[in-house]
C-alpha cells in the first residue's frame, strides 16, 4: 500500500466523483432519513423537531385516509412488480426463442421489439392513455369489423375501480408476518441440515421471538388494526402492466437472445444425441443456462417497477387511487401538500424496498468479481 | 442549517434545470413566475408588453412552468423560495393557497401600503379584500376573477331531449334517468380534480352560503349531518356521471357536452373561454350557462393574483408590476384575453368590444351576488388540506363510504387548520 505516482493519480482522478457522490447521493440520502424523523411541514423558517419514527408508524398503522392511500399504493406496487416482471420475462423469453430460430429478417424484428425501449415512459404513458381511453381507444376496435364498440363501463382499463381479490391491511400484515416466521424457520431447518448450527440458532431464535411477539404478545390483534376500506388487486393496474411490458419486454428479449447465442451448439447437439426432443433441450439445457440472465433482468426490472412514477402519472393522472404508487404519493405529499417530513418517510420506504432488491445482487456480484 | 442545505440541493436539482434565468441580480430586470402557457399565455404576454411600454429598459423574464394545472409550477416555486432564490413576483390563487402556504411562513411582504397609496381599498369588492387580508394586512394584488359554480350545456340539445336546466340537484336527479335512457350521460366529469370541483359546488348547494363559510372557518364540523348529506347527494350525482371520467381532461369532458354525448357539465368559467375561443361557439347560442344547481345568487369565486415575496431581487420593478396588475388598464388588457372578469369593480366590463356576453353576465353576478371562495382553486382551504382532500374524494369515488369521508375530512381540517 505504498503511495506511488500511479496511486496518487488514481486517487486524484477518483476524488471529484467520490466527493460529489458522497455529498449529492449519500449525503442527501442521510438528509432524507433525518427529515423523515421530523415534523417538517410548510415553508416557514420555523424550528423543526424530531418525532422519532412517528411518520413511519402513521404510514403503516395510521387511520387517516392519506395513510390508507400510502398502503393502497404499496399494495399496488407489489402487484405491479410481480405482474410486470413475470410478463416481461415470459414475453421476452418467448420472443428471444422465436428470434433464435434463425428466421429471415431477424434484425428487423429485433429492432422492432427493442424500439419501444428507446422511448421515455412519458411518451409511452401518453400513447397508452390514448389507447386505453375507454371511449375512444382500443374499445372502438370492433367497429373496424362492423361490430359495436366495447362498453366503456365494462372495459374501463386504467379507470376501472373494481378489485379482484380484496383484503384488509390487517390481513395483509398478518400474512406477511406469518410468511416471515415460516421463512425464518425454513432457513433454520436448512441450516441445521447443512450442519451450520450458528446460523440455524440465530434464525430459530428470531423466528421464536417473532412468534412470541406476534401471537403471545397480542400483536396479532393490534397489528395494522385499520379496518376500512379494503385493499386488493386492482383491475386498473393491469393496463399499466400492459403499457410497461410493451416498453420493457424488448429489453429482456435482447438479454435472453444474447444469452441464447452464447450457448454453444455442441451442448444442444449432445442433448439431442442423448435422446432429448426439442422441448426437453430447452427444459434441461437451455433454460438452466439462462438463469443468471433471469436474475439480472429481475433486478433491473424490479428496481424500475418499485420506483415507477412517470408512466402512471402521465397515463392515469396523479389522484387515481386504484393505480396509485408510492412515488406519486411522495411527490404530491411533499410538493403539493407541503408535508415534507411525511414525503421523506415515503421516500425512505421506497429506498429500503429497492435496497432489498439491489443490495443482495450487489453483494453477489462483488463476491463473484473477487473470486475472479 | 441542515434544512437550508437540503433546500439548496433541491434548488440545484430542480431549479437549475427548469429555470435558466435564475439569479437575475441587479438592474433592469423583472422575473414573473406563473403557470400560464398555451391558451393562457397571450394574456400574460399582453400584460408584459404593456409593462414594457411603461417601463422601457426593463428586461422582463417570463418564467413559466407548465404541467399539472399549476402543480408542477408550485413545486418549482417552493424549491426556489426555500433555496432563497425567489422570483420578483409570482402567480398565486388569492386566499388560503397564498395565506396558508406563504404568508404564515413569513415569506411575503404586506401590500397594504401599496393598496392605500394607489387608492385601491374601495376599488375591489369587500369580500375579496377580506380574502386577501390576514392579520390585518393585505398580501396580494388580484388580477382576475373566475367563477367555479357554473353549469354548462348546449341549448339546442336540451330542446331536442326535452330537458330543462335543473335549478336544484333534486331536479337534476329527476331528469337523470330520462337522459340515461336516451343514452346520454347526464353529467360530464373528468379526472379527479374535476370531481373535487363538482363536490365543492354540491357542498355549496347543500350548506348554503353561511354553512359553506362556517365549514371552512372551522365553525361547522365536517361530520355534521348537513355535510354528510352533501356526501350522500354527491354519491347519487356520481351515479349520473360518465364511468370513464378518470381518463378525461377537463377539456375532453367539456367536449362530451359540445358533442351531445353528455347533457350538463359543472366547471369553472375558463370553460367559456375554451368554448368561445378554441371551439368557436357563441355564448348563449352555441353553449348555455346557469349557476350550478342550488347555487343561484351565489358567486363561488377564485382569483389569480400576484404577490411580492420577501427578498425579491428587483423589488422596485416588482412594485411597478403590481401597480400595473392592479390598475384598470392592466386588468382590461389581461382579462378579455384570459377569458375572466376583472377583480376591480370600476373596470370597463360593460364594453362589448372587450367582454363577451358571458363575461358581462358573470361581472353582473359578481357585483350583486354573495361571494364565497373556491375549495379546489386555493381560496377556501390551505394546500395541505386540499392535497389530502383530493385523496378523500378519490377514496370516496371508489368506496362511496359517507361516514369514512366525513370523519376523514374532519381529521384533515383539524390537522391542517390555519388560524
Amino acid at each position: 500500500m505504498r503511495l506511488n505516482i500511479d496511486r496518487i493519480t488514481a486517487l486524484a482522478v477518483l476524488a471529484p466523483s467520490v466527493i460529489l457522490l458522497a455529498i449529492f447521493v449519500y449525503g442527501f440520502i442521510g438528509q432524507t432519513f433525518y427529515i423523515a424523523t421530523t415534523n417538517w411541514q410548510g415553508l416557514g423558517a420555523v424550528e423543526i423537531s424530531s418525532v422519532g419514527l412517528q411518520n413511519f408508524e402513521r404510514l403503516f398503522a395510521g387511520s387517516g385516509l392519506p395513510f390508507f392511500r400510502f398502503r393502497e399504493a404499496l399494495v399496488n406496487t407489489v402487484v405491479f412488480t410481480v405482474l410486470f416482471i413475470a410478463a416481461c420475462l415470459s414475453l421476452g423469453l418467448f420472443l428471444a426463442i422465436l428470434l433464435d430460430q434463425r428466421i429471415r429478417a431477424e434484425t428487423l424484428f429485433r429492432t422492432i421489439f427493442l424500439f419501444p425501449m428507446a422511448l421515455s415512459f412519458v411518451v409511452t404513458g401518453t400513447v397508452w392513455r390514448w389507447l386505453f381511453s375507454p371511449r375512444s381507444g382500443l374499445n372502438t376496435l370492433p367497429t373496424l369489423f362492423g361490430g359495436a364498440p366495447l362498453p366503456p363501463d365494462q372495459w374501463a382499463w386504467f379507470t376501472d375501480r373494481r378489485q379482484l381479490v380484496t383484503f384488509t391491511w390487517a390481513d395483509a400484515s398478518r400474512i406477511v408476518v406469518i410468511l416471515i416466521i415460516l421463512g425464518l424457520f425454513a432457513f433454520a431447518a436448512i441450516a441445521a441440515l447443512r450442519r451450520r448450527p450458528v446460523q440455524a440458532l440465530i434464525a430459530g431464535m428470531i423466528g421464536l421471538s417473532l412468534v412470541g411477539w406476534f401471537f403471545l404478545g397480542g400483536a396479532f390483534e393490534t397489528l395494522g388494526n385499520v379496518v376500512r376500506p379494503a385493499h386488493g388487486v386492482n383491475l386498473a393496474m393491469f393496463s399499466i402492466v400492459i403499457a410497461a411490458t410493451w416498453q420493457m419486454s424488448g429489453y429482456t428479449m435482447a438479454m435472453y437472445l444474447a444469452a441464447l447465442r452464447g450457448i454453444p451448439e455442441e451442448l444442444r447437439e449432445a442433448a439431442r444425441v442423448d435422446g432429448c426432443n426439442e422441448l426437453q433441450v430447452y427444459r434441461y439445457v437451455v433454460l438452466p443456462l439462462l438463469q443468471p440472465i433471469t436474475l439480472s433482468a429481475m433486478i433491473i426490472l424490479g428496481h424500475i417497477s418499485l420506483k415507477i412514477f412517470d408512466l402512471i402519472y402521465v397515463m392515469a393522472g396523479g389522484d387515481n387511487l386504484r393505480v396509485d404508487v408510492p412515488g406519486i404519493h411522495m411527490y404530491l405529499t411533499a410538493f403539493r401538500g407541503n408535508n415534507f417530513a411525511l414525503g421523506a418517510a415515503i421516500a425512505v420506504i421506497m429506498l429500503l424496498l429497492v435496497a432489498f432488491v439491489i443490495v443482495p445482487y450487489l453483494i453477489n456480484a462483488f463476491r463473484t468479481e473477487v473470486k475472479r | 442549517m441542515l434544512k437550508r442545505f437540503l433546500s439548496l440541493a433541491i434548488v440545484f436539482v430542480l431549479g437549475f434545470a427548469l429555470v435558466g434565468s435564475v439569479a437575475a441580480q441587479g438592474g433592469g430586470k423583472l422575473e414573473i413566475f406563473s403557470w400560464w402557457a398555451g391558451d393562457e399565455g397571450p394574456a400574460l404576454e399582453a400584460l408584459i408588453k404593456l409593462y414594457n411600454q411603461k417601463h422601457t429598459g426593463v428586461e422582463v423574464i417570463n418564467a413559466t412552468v407548465t404541467g399539472g394545472a399549476g402543480v408542477a409550477a408550485r413545486a418549482v416555486l417552493k424549491t426556489r423560495m426555500l433555496g432563497g432564490n425567489p422570483p420578483d413576483s409570482f402567480q398565486v390563487h388569492a386566499g388560503q393557497e397564498l395565506t396558508g402556504t406563504w404568508v404564515v411562513a413569513n415569506r411575503m411582504e404586506p401590500l397594504t401600503e401599496l393598496f392605500r397609496s394607489e387608492g385601491w381599498l374601495d376599488k375591489f369588492p369587500k369580500d375579496l379584500i377580506d380574502l386577501i387580508t390576514y392579520n390585518g394586512e393585505i398580501w396580494t394584488v388580484p388580477v382576475n376573477i373566475h367563477r367555479s359554480n357554473v353549469m354548462w350545456y348546449v341549448p339546442a340539445k336540451l330542446q331536442e331531449w326535452g330537458v330543462e336546466v335543473p335549478k336544484t340537484w333534486d331536479e337534476f336527479l329527476a331528469v337523470c334517468p330520462k337522459l340515461k335512457d336516451r343514452g346520454v350521460t347526464p353529467l360530464a366529469m373528468g379526472e379527479n380534480w374535476t370531481a373535487v370541483h363538482l363536490f365543492e359546488n354540491v357542498l355549496l348547494a347543500q350548506l348554503g352560503v353561511e354553512g359553506y363559510r362556517n365549514l371552512f372557518a372551522g365553525k361547522l364540523s365536517w361530520e355534521d349531518g348537513s355535510v354528510k348529506a352533501a356526501w350522500a347527494l354527491f354519491d347519487k350525482i356520481l351515479n349520473c356521471t360518465n364511468p370513464d371520467a378518470a381518463s378525461l381532461s377537463w377539456q375532453q369532458a367539456n367536449d362530451l357536452v359540445i358533442e351531445g354525448k353528455a347533457a350538463f357539465y359543472v366547471m369553472g368559467d375558463w370553460a367559456a373561454g375554451y368554448m368561445t375561443t378554441t371551439k368557436g361557439l357563441k355564448p348563449g347560442e352555441g353553449y348555455g350557462y346557469a349557476p350550478s344547481p342550488g347555487t343561484a345568487g351565489v358567486f363561488n369565486m377564485l382569483s389569480d393574483s400576484f404577490g411580492l415575496p420577501k427578498g425579491a431581487p428587483n423589488r422596485e420593478n416588482a412594485l411597478n408590476w403590481l401597480r400595473l396588475v392592479g390598475s384598470v388598464e392592466g386588468q382590461d388588457t389581461f382579462n378579455p384575453l384570459k377569458g375572466s372578469i376583472p377583480a376591480r369593480i370600476d373596470a370597463d366590463v360593460k364594453n362589448p368590444n372587450l367582454y363577451n356576453s358571458y363575461l358581462q353576465s358573470a361581472a353582473a353576478d359578481f357585483a350583486s351576488n354573495a361571494l364565497v371562495g373556491s375549495l379546489m382553486h386555493g381560496a377556501a382551504a390551505p394546500e395541505a388540506f386540499l392535497n389530502d382532500f383530493q385523496t378523500v374524494v378519490s377514496v370516496f369515488i371508489a368506496t362511496r363510504d359517507v361516514d369514512l369521508a366525513a370523519s376523514a375530512s374532519q381529521a384533515l381540517a383539524e390537522a391542517t387548520a390555519v388560524r
